[in-house]
């Protein structure tokens, strides 16, 4: 399985808003907070656990910012990866219910 | 710029009220005798009004949601409302005295990730801290009441509200909360009561132990950045806001009512009547608010402490003019750098002295 095959959902511990066109997010763990940019924003809405990540790429992020699947693919994945290390994304092989309250 | 004053100031920009204290309730299980409030219930919203304003804050792009009272746990309808406001993406934290907080209720909050729970603790001697409540037994089941949320690992910080009866105890309080796994926090602010009676202000502490309680690296951290002398008064300095109320946040009573903040009763609108954006957006009283800079304060404006003073709006709405100086505030400042004021100045205002 690729790893944009791949399914991401929100951890239900986190708060988060948005606020013009940047996201707020906050881990309730460690009460660490995070800006995701307006890239992020859509990827971070869209973190669904049911919708894989390519198409959320290929529907959202590519039509909305003009770029291409590669480079959508490479900026999607660091921000993936960086928010799942720090608990608030999940990322999992098989689609899951949003866990997020 | 820290990522938390980026977005403050892209609050402040976008005209978000960022932060919103709801007091659930004034009903309380306690009676402390500083307490600012009255604890008759004169007309709660139910479930579905408050439901309904989480809504509303929530689409007016509220992040962090306070809910307090009173004592929340009064109020039946308290984890309805609670999971509403996290399904919702609140950051939500919860001021209570944690003594109805059994097994059961901290497995509950334990699942709902709150950002914190704060518990006030007046002393570490129940004689002392149950003196204060009013309620026989409190201290013990606080204390064992946060012990069941630190077993879960829900955050919980210690608010120790210091005056002249607890002010030795403040070491005590503090032990305790590390002991807990909690954190600590002090203030030595007693407000007057919402009906302007200032009889609770007596009970706060003297200016000569304020002093000490600022010198005191226990209670403040770095003294020496506390007590600093304050900046030179420039336009940056009288560019500056008084605080965040009614910038970026605002204060909702039990009862609908909106106000600038919890200390700032001043009312700018009611929830039974009006949406939350049209208060927040339009109320003259919130506009004349923000309209207020340091420049505008007659007073404060050529005081030697504009720069670093925590004058409270609020504080000096009570004592007469929401433009004028906070007395406890001018305390604080002279308490902090050993530079006293231009008292006479003070003249000019109806400030209460006790």
């Amino acid at each position: 399985m690729s790893y944009f095959d791949q399914y991401v959902s929100k951890s239900p511990a986190i708060a988060s808003r948005v606020l013009g066109d940047e996201t707020i997010v906050m881990s309730t763990v460690d009460s660490t907070l995070f800006t995701l940019n307006p890239t992020g924003s859509i990827i971070w809405e869209c973190a669904d656990g049911i919708t894989p990540l390519s198409r959320i790429i290929e529907e959202r992020v590519c039509k909305e910012f003009d770029v291409t699947v590669e480079q959508a693919r490479a900026d999607a994945r660091e921000f993936v990866d960086k928010l799942a290390a720090h608990g608030i994304l999940r990322i999992s092989d098989q689609p899951v219910a949003e866990s997020a309250p | 710029m820290s990522l938390m004053q980026e977005m403050i100031s892209r609050a402040l920009t976008l005209g978000v009220p960022l932060t919103v204290h709801l007091d659930l309730t004034y009903r309380c299980n306690e009676h402390c005798i500083h307490c600012y409030l009255d604890h008759e219930d004169h007309g709660e919203m139910n479930t579905a009004e408050i439901k309904d304003v989480l809504d509303q804050l929530a689409a007016a792009g509220v992040f962090f949601l306070v809910f307090s009272g009173g004592e929340i746990f009064l109020r039946t309808d308290l984890f309805e409302l609670i999971e509403h406001a996290r399904s919702l993406m609140f950051c939500v934290k919860l001021k209570t005295n944690a003594v109805m907080i059994g097994d059961q209720e901290a497995d509950r909050l334990s699942s709902l990730h709150l950002d914190c729970v704060q518990v006030s603790i007046y002393s570490h001697r129940p004689e002392v801290h149950d003196g204060i409540t009013k309620l026989p037994g409190s201290l013990e089941r606080s204390v064992a009441g946060i012990r069941r949320l630190r077993d879960r690992g829900v955050k919980v910080i210690i608010a120790n509200v210091l005056m002249q009866r607890n002010l030795a105890d403040y070491a005590g309080v503090k032990t305790l909360a590390q002991q807990l796994g909690a954190e600590y926090t002090m203030d030595p602010t007693i407000t007057p009561k919402m009906n302007g009676d200032r009889s609770t202000v007596q009970l706060g502490v003297s200016r000569e132990d304020l002093k000490s309680v600022f010198r005191n690296p226990e209670l403040v951290g770095k003294v020496t950045e506390f007590c600093a002398v304050p900046p030179a008064i420039d336009d940056a300095v009288l560019d500056e806001i008084p605080c965040s109320a009614g910038h970026t946040a605002c204060y909702v009573s039990p009862y609908g009512d909106v106000y600038p903040c919890v200390q700032f009763l001043l009312l700018s609108g009611n929830l039974r009547r009006q949406k939350f954006l049209e208060i927040w957006r339009n109320s003259t009283e919130m506009n004349e608010v923000r309209s207020i800079h340091a420049r505008d304060l007659p007073v404060c404006s050529t005081c030697l402490h504009v720069g670093t003073c925590t004058r409270c709006p609020g504080l000096a709405y009570m004592e007469g003019n929401m433009r004028g100086p906070s007395l406890a505030d001018c305390e604080k400042s002279v308490a902090r750098t050993g530079i006293s004021t231009d008292e006479s100045a003070h003249e000019d205002f109806p400030i209460a002295v006790d």
